[in-house]
C-alpha cells in the first residue's frame, strides 16, 4: 500500500521544483520537497487502509491522500500568509515611514482629501478604474507577447523587476528601519549588506537556492510590495480596488475570453510549462516617482507578491501555463488589494496551477507561493486598516481578518479539491476579509471595548 | 507599564493554549484546519451578537447609563447563547463532513476522530475568545499609563491575564463535553454545558471584586476539565500508568520503547 500511495504520488507530481525556481523544467528539478512531501504524506497515513482490489483501494488512497495531501498543502500556505502578514504589521507599527502621506503614485492621480465626501467618492472610482485598466492591459500584453513566443523581452521584464525590488525597495526599507530605531550606519556597509541581499535574492528567485531561503525571499518580498501599496494608495481607493480585482480575478479565470484563461490554454497547447518569467516580469518593482514607466511597473510590484508564488506554483504544477497568466495578473491584484489579495492571488495561482484533469498536485512551492501572496495581500490588509490613524488601531480586527483570510484559503482551496479545475482564488478571501474588516471594526470593536471596560467576559 | 507586565500577562493568559497547541496540535495540518475553522465560527457568533447589541445601542438612551449596562448584559447573555449554538452548529457540519468523508472513502477509520475534534474545536473556541478578551489590554499594557488611577482596581492586568487562562481552558473542555454529550445524545449534560458558561460569564459581572469571579470560575474550570478529562476517557487508572510511564498506549504511539 505504501508502494502503491507512492506511486500515485509520483505520477501526481510533476515537478517537485523549488518554490522559487522558475526556470524552467530542465534546471535541477527539486524533488527534495516533493519527496519529502511524499514520506510524510505516507506516514501520516492511518495504517488501516487495505484495498481489497486494487482499482477500489487506488481510488480510495487517492481520496484519504488527496485530503490529508490537501490538508498539509493548506498549512503551506497558512505559513507564509501569516509570516508576510505578520512582518507587514510589524513594520507598519514600528516604522512610521510607511504609513505617511508622501504622494500618490502616477495611476491613481486623483486625491482623497477633498471636502465633500461625494468628491472623494467620486475620486477613488476614477483612480480604481485607471488601476483596472491599468492591471487589464498589462495583462493583455503578458497574453500577447506570450503568445508571439517574446520570450526574451518577458523575461528581461522580469530580471528588471526583480532587481528594482530586491535591490532599491529593500534599501529604502533597511532607511527607514535604521532611521526608526536611530541605528547609525555607514554606505559601505550598507552598500555590502544590500549587494549580498539583492544578489544571493536574485540567484534564489531565478535560479536555485535552499528550500527556506527561498520561501524567506517570497516573503519578503511580497512584504515589501505590500508596504510600497500601503504607502501610495489612498484609502477608498485601495479598497475599491480590493473589490473589484476580485471581480475581475472570478471574470478573468471562468470567462471562455478571459485573458488568463487564454493563456493557459495557449501554455497548454505547446505543452509548454508555465514561463517563469512571465510570472515574475508581473512583479516588476516600480517606483513611484518614475512617473514616466510604463503600467508594467505598476503592476509589477504588485505583482511581484504573487508572481513569486505564481512561478512556484508553476514549476510545481504540471499546468504551468495556466498559472503564468493568472500569476501576473493575480500578483498585480494583490498589490492592489492590499494584501487580502495577496491570500487569494496565491491561491487563485495555485488554483490555476492544478491541472484541471488530475487532482491538485499540490506541491510545497505553490503553496509557497501562495501563502506568500497571501500573506502579503493580508499584510497589505492590515495595514490599510492601519494607515488611518494608529491611535485607533484594534488588534482585534486584525485577528479578525487573519482568521477570516485563512478560512477563505481553506474554502478556495477546498472548492479547487472539489472542481479540480481553474478558479479564481482572490474572490472568496477578499469578500470575507472585507465582510469581517467592516462589520469587526463597526459592530465588534464597540461592543469589546465596553466588554473590556467593566471586564465583563464573553 | 513595564515589559515584564507585558510579558507576564501574556504568558498567563496564553501559556496553556499554546503549548496545547505546540504539542498536540501543530503536527497535524488537519487539526490546525479545524482549529481555525473552530475560531472562525466562534468569531461570527460574536459578530452576530455583536450586531444585535449595536442595533439595541442605537434604538435606546445613550445618555443612560443604568439602561447601557442592562443592555451590556444582555448583549453578555445573547453572546453566551449565540456561542454555545454556533459550538452545536459546527458539531452538525463536522458530523456531517465526516460522514461525507466516510462514504467517499469508504474507509473504517476517519482521518481525525470526533473527540480529536471536540478538542481542537473547543480549543480553537478558547484561542479566538482569549485573543479578543485580552490582546487589546495587552497592547495597551506596553504602552504609558498608570494602573487604576481613577480609584480603579490595581490589579487590572494580572486578572485579566488569569480571567483569560479560566476562559480558554474552559472553552476546552466544554467543547469536549459537548460534542461527547451530543454523541450520546446527553440533552443534559448540554445544557449543564450552557449553564456553566452563562454561570461564568455572569460571575464576571462581579468584577472588579475578584474574590467573586476569579475563583468560582476556576472551580468551575477544574469541575469541566475533571469532567471532560473523563468523558474523552480518562481514569484514575489511565492517569496513574501515564504519569508513571507504563501506558502501553501511549508509547507506542509516540514510538516511544519500554
Amino acid at each position: 500500500m505504501a508502494e502503491n500511495l507512492a506511486n500515485v504520488l509520483h505520477e501526481q507530481l510533476s515537478e517537485g521544483f523549488p518554490d522559487t525556481h522558475r526556470n524552467n523544467s530542465g534546471e535541477g528539478a527539486d524533488r527534495r520537497r516533493v519527496v519529502e512531501g511524499v514520506d510524510q504524506e505516507l506516514n501520516g497515513q492511518p495504517p488501516s487502509a487495505r484495498p481489497s482490489q486494487r482499482l477500489e483501494s487506488e481510488e480510495d488512497e487517492d481520496e484519504e491522500l488527496t485530503l490529508k495531501y490537501g490538508a498539509k498543502h493548506v498549512i503551506m500556505l497558512f505559513v507564509p500568509v501569516t509570516l508576510c502578514m505578520v512582518v507587514v504589521v510589524a513594520t507598519i507599527k514600528s516604522v512610521s515611514f510607511y504609513t505617511q502621506k508622501d504622494g500618490q503614485l502616477i495611476y491613481t492621480p486623483f486625491p482623497e482629501d477633498t471636502e465633500t465626501v461625494g468628491q472623494r467618492a467620486l475620486n477613488s472610482i476614477l483612480n480604481a478604474a485607471i488601476m483596472i485598466s491599468v492591471i487589464i492591459v498589462m495583462t493583455l500584453l503578458l497574453v500577447v507577447l506570450y503568445k508571439y513566443r517574446c520570450y526574451k523581452v518577458i523575461h528581461g521584464w522580469l530580471i528588471i523587476s526583480s532587481l528594482l525590488l530586491l535591490f532599491f525597495f529593500s534599501f529604502i526599507y533597511l532607511g527607514e528601519v535604521f532611521k526608526t530605531y536611530n541605528v547609525g550606519m555607514d554606505y559601505i556597509t550598507l552598500a555590502l549588506i544590500i549587494w549580498n541581499f539583492g544578489v544571493v535574492g536574485m540567484i534564489c528567485i531565478h535560479w536555485k537556492g535552499p528550500l527556506h531561503l527561498q520561501q524567506a525571499y517570497l516573503i519578503m518580498i511580497s512584504a515589501l510590495m505590500a508596504l510600497v501599496f500601503i504607502k501610495y494608495l489612498p484609502e477608498w481607493t485601495a479598497w475599491l480596488i480590493l473589490a473589484v480585482i476580485s471581480i475581475y480575478d472570478l471574470v478573468a479565470v471562468l470567462c471562455p475570453k478571459g485573458p488568463l484563461r487564454m493563456l493557459v490554454e495557449t501554455a497548454q497547447e505547446r505543452n509548454e510549462p508555465i514561463f517563469p518569467a512571465l510570472i515574475y516580469s508581473s512583479t516588476m518593482v516600480w517606483l513611484v516617482n518614475m512617473a514616466d514607466t510604463d503600467a508594467e511597473s505598476r503592476k509589477k510590484p504588485a505583482l511581484n507578491s504573487t508572481t513569486p508564488e505564481s512561478q512556484a506554483a508553476p514549476s510545481q504544477s504540471t499546468q504551468g501555463p495556466d498559472d503564468g497568466g493568472f500569476t501576473t495578473d493575480w500578483e498585480l491584484r494583490q498589490q492592489e488589494t492590499l494584501g487580502h489579495m495577496e491570500s487569494s492571488e496565491e491561491t487563485r495561482r495555485q488554483v490555476q496551477e492544478m491541472p484541471s484533469a488530475r487532482p491538485p498536485a499540490i506541491q510545497s512551492d505553490d503553496s509557497e507561493e501562495m501563502s506568500v501572496s497571501g500573506g502579503g495581500g493580508s499584510g497589505l490588509f492590515h495595514s490599510q486598516r492601519g494607515k488611518a490613524s494608529d491611535w485607533n488601531w484594534d488588534w482585534n480586527t486584525t485577528l479578525a481578518c487573519f482568521v477570516a483570510i485563512l478560512i477563505g484559503l481553506c474554502l478556495t482551496l477546498l472548492l479547487l479539491a472539489i472542481f479540480k479545475k481553474a478558479l479564481p482564488a482572490l474572490p472568496i478571501s477578499i469578500t470575507f476579509g472585507l465582510v469581517f474588516y467592516f462589520a469587526t471594526d463597526n459592530l465588534v470593536r464597540p461592543f469589546m471595548d465596553q466588554l473590556a471596560l467593566h471586564q465583563f467576559y464573553i | 507599564m513595564t515589559a515584564s507586565v507585558f510579558f507576564g500577562c501574556t504568558f498567563i493568559a496564553f501559556g496553556p493554549a499554546i503549548s496545547l497547541f505546540l504539542f498536540t496540535i501543530a503536527r497535524d495540518p488537519l487539526r490546525v484546519i479545524f482549529l481555525i475553522a473552530g475560531a472562525f465560527f466562534w468569531l461570527v457568533s460574536l459578530l452576530l451578537s455583536s450586531l444585535v447589541w449595536f442595533i439595541a445601542v442605537q434604538i435606546s438612551n445613550k445618555e443612560n447609563a443604568s439602561v447601557q449596562k442592562g443592555l451590556l448584559i444582555f448583549g453578555v447573555v445573547l453572546s453566551v447563547l449565540l456561542q454555545e449554538t454556533f459550538r452545536f452548529g459546527y458539531y452538525k457540519l463536522l458530523k456531517r463532513a465526516n460522514e461525507g468523508l466516510m462514504a467517499l472513502s469508504q474507509e473504517d477509520a476517519m482521518p481525525i476522530s470526533i473527540r480529536q475534534l471536540a478538542y481542537v474545536s473547543g480549543l480553537g473556541f478558547g484561542f479566538m475568545s482569549g485573543a479578543f478578551s485580552v490582546v487589546n489590554i495587552l497592547a495597551d499594557s506596553l504602552g504609558p499609563g498608570t494602573v487604576g488611577i481613577h480609584g480603579d482596581s490595581q490589579h487590572y492586568f494580572v486578572s485579566s491575564a488569569f480571567m483569560t487562562m479560566a476562559i480558554i481552558l474552559l472553552h476546552m473542555f466544554w467543547g469536549v463535553v459537548f460534542f461527547d454529550a451530543c454523541e450520546k445524545k446527553r440533552w443534559w449534560a448540554v445544557v449543564i454545558v450552557v449553564l456553566s458558561h452563562l454561570l461564568v460569564s455572569c460571575l464576571s459581572f462581579l468584577n472588579p471584586q475578584y474574590e467573586g469571579s476569579l475563583i468560582p470560575a476556576y472551580v468551575v474550570m477544574c469541575v469541566m476539565g475533571m469532567w471532560a478529562f473523563s468523558s474523552a476517557g480518562g481514569s484514575l487508572r489511565n492517569l496513574k500508568l501515564c504519569l508513571t510511564c507504563r501506558d502501553k498506549d501511549f508509547l507506542l504511539a509516540n514510538h516511544r520503547p519500554r
